[in-house]
């Protein structure tokens, strides 16, 4: 069925330039993963400016390639400096970080980065499959059900992000005001600029996530203290196969946290939980559960492969819907917008190449990853050995760059601070800053869906229930909004104490 | 962390007051070509207002009494978040590239205590990296002072 188009997409993916391409974002996502304060959102925020003069393929190819090695980097400093570089390592870092310690840092290191691979794999398959049909169905959404669909992204953050229901939807709510500020591109008029002709161009989303990640991040990390002491890497080519020989044990492993990732990674905020939930359903039917936390092999695996799986399955509703499954999505939405290209459905008739070219692309893109990686893991490990005073600067001043680069103005450096130190306090404060990010990106296309699904209504709300996908659709959305609401009620009921709230993803 | 959570949600209270206010102003009801520009910013302005009280509210009851930054934590984030506004503020006459210079060569010999020889050599060669990498590779321009015009760019 998508054979021949899979087919296409290699012709696009598999030229020498491209390949080039993936070989320089993934040098540059892994360097992005390292570093503290630079993830994959903000890493392919800052180096979006670039690609606009690229075609859209390769430019695209560039930006997954940065998001599969900031994937591939967070495991480096999980495993090796036991530093969760993103918070979807947070799970890795339980027996990552032991194993390390125990001098066995090169069996870690090579079974995340297989796990990673393979729950990649496992995503990017089922995304070859359903990616088409999920756009053909697509193709029948109207405003109604696309308001739905949005609605119900952002109640997944509310229901199933974990922490303050109340604090994740007021960053959703700042989110959606930012978006809305400037031009009125239905009306034409000027709104929530109170006079300053600075605020009339509005908040790009791109500074907001470099501010926020970047900016925020650093103040964070530079709070803690941070000192990086390293664990021996240990790495050559005798462990690695060694390694291999062993991970096909864990073969019920790798397919539990393939599947859960997939299935929770598609929706906004995924990855994090579904790490964990990975680690504790392989801790739950392990027959050692006691060696867990202390240096087991099959807790790297598990949360790794659950990681990765989810990275890549947030791929799936940003190209067949034109809705972001995380941050780093969202930022790649943006670029599609940028270069000229639809986000949505129409993507798979208007513009196959560039579709199936992406697809393609984290096959190879992945393929190349695991093996750059393996190969260089003590040249990345290295980075961290660069002095603090020497890397805060520099990432600093990368971030202004790339701020500066959007709409070559100044006032957007300023912008991006202002968003540091809100993101510092936000974060302090467990306000969730991905929904903030998702909203602004989303506000215009959810506004306009909103506004037109009223006016085939003529102003009653009742269309986004009577419509039968929209309502179902809805009616998923209300569940996870009541969900926080219901969860404590319903674990008392049960007798279990109210647990703590989960980590979230950032 | 009540006072920080208090102060936030009073601040962000008073962004929705100011949205709903402009909202009104420029209609949130229905005008002849469906709802009118203040629809959609009046009803995000007041479920936050509400919101926010809630959160108030339930960090009058519950939250901790710890404190939002200890002196000493908040000395390191100064350190990097005063010398970066100060940076910005040069770059409006010397450029990015001449601040991000003397930014880093700040930085390392202040807070790093690195030799002058590094100082210099990190603090000149970073800036031209970059400045090969966005101007001279990918033809992104950034902002410009006198040494760049003296040089002739």
């Amino acid at each position: 069925m998508g054979l021949e188009n899979l087919l296409l997409g290699f012709q696009i993916a598999v030229t020498p330039f491209n390949l080039f391409i993936a070989v320089v974002g993934i040098t540059l996502g892994t360097i992005i993963g390292v570093l503290p304060g630079l993830g994959g959102a903000n890493g392919v925020a800052i180096l979006l400016p670039l690609t606009f003069t690229m075609p859209p393929t390769s430019a695209i190819i560039l930006l997954t390639s940065i998001y599969w090695g900031a994937l591939f980097g967070g495991a480096i400093t999980s495993i090796l400096f036991n530093i969760p570089g993103e918070p979807w390592s947070v799970a890795t870092t339980f027996d990552g970080y032991p194993l390390a310690k125990q001098g066995q840092g090169g069996q870690a290191l090579t079974a995340a980065f297989t796990s990673s691979f393979v729950g990649a794999f496992f995503s990017i398959v089922l995304i070859t499959f359903f990616a088409p049909l999920l756009a053909e169905l697509a193709l029948k959404f109207g405003p109604p059900e696309f308001f739905a669909i949005q609605f119900l992204t952002f109640s997944s953050f509310v229901g199933l992000g974990g922490g303050n229901p109340l604090k994740t939807l007021v960053s959703i709510l700042l989110g959606f005001i930012l978006a809305a500020v400037g031009l009125d591109i239905v009306t034409g008029q000027l709104r929530l600029t109170f006079g300053f002709v600075d605020l009339m161009k509005g908040f790009d989303f791109i500074v907001a996530v470099i501010g926020l990640f970047g900016i925020g991040e650093i103040l964070l990390s530079m709070e803690e203290g941070l000192s990086f002491r390293s664990a021996r890497t240990g790495m050559n080519l005798r462990v690695v196969l060694d390694t291999w020989k062993v991970l096909p044990r864990y073969a019920r492993t790798f397919v539990r946290g393939s599947v859960i990732g997939f299935w929770m990674g598609f929706k906004p905020g995924g990855a994090t939980p579904a790490s964990f939930m990975s680690y504790a359903f392989a801790k739950r039917f392990s027959k050692h559960p006691e060696r867990f936390g202390k240096g087991e092999l099959e807790g790297v695996v598990a949360p790794e492969t659950a990681a990765h799986a989810a990275g890549v399955a947030a791929m799936l509703p940003m190209i067949t819907l034109g809705i972001p499954g995380s941050p780093t999505a969202a930022v790649m939405l943006g670029g599609l917008i940028i270069w000229g290209l639809q986000p949505g459905p129409m993507l798979f008739k208007d513009n196959p190449d560039f579709v199936w070219g992406l697809i393609a692309s984290m096959y190879t893109g992945n393929i190349i990853g695991v093996l750059m990686v393996l190969a260089f893991v003590p040249l990345f490990a290295a980075i961290l050995k660069i002095p603090f005073a020497i890397l805060t600067p520099v990432i600093v001043v990368v971030c202004a760059v790339g701020s500066y680069a959007v709409h070559n103005s100044m006032i957007d450096i300023w912008y991006m601070l202002v968003f540091g130190v809100i993101g510092y306090v936000f974060k302090k404060l467990d306000y969730p800053l991905a929904p903030l990010v998702l909203a602004l990106v989303l506000g215009d296309l959810a506004e306009n869906a909103l506004r037109q699904s009223l006016i085939m209504s003529q102003g009653s709300l009742a269309i986004f229930v009577t419509r039968p996908i929209a309502g179902a659709i809805t009616a998923l959305a209300v569940f996870f909004f009541v969900l926080p609401v219901l969860t404590p009620w319903w674990r008392r009921l049960r007798g279990r104490p109210v647990g703590a709230p989960a980590p979230r993803e950032t | 962390m009540r006072v920080a959570d208090l102060v936030t949600a009073a601040f962000l209270m008073l962004i929705g007051g100011a949205v709903i206010a402009d909202a009104v102003r420029i209609g949130i009801g229905w005008g002849t070509d469906g709802p009118k520009s203040g629809f959609f910013p009046f009803w995000l302005g007041l479920i936050m207002v509400l919101m926010c009280a809630a959160i108030a509210i339930q960090a009058l009851v519950r939250a901790s009494r710890r404190a939002f930054v200890s002196r000493a934590q908040l000395r390191p984030v100064l350190k990097v978040l005063w010398p970066a506004v100060a940076m910005v503020v040069v770059m409006q006459w010397l450029g990015l590239y001449v601040a991000a210079a003397f930014y880093t060569g700040f930085s390392m010999r202040w807070i790093g205590r690195h030799s002058w020889l590094a100082v210099a050599a990190v603090a000149v060669g970073f800036p031209l990296v970059t400045f090969f990498i966005f101007e001279k590779w990918f033809l992104v321009p950034m902002p410009k002072g006198p040494l760049e015009a003296w040089l002739g760019y």
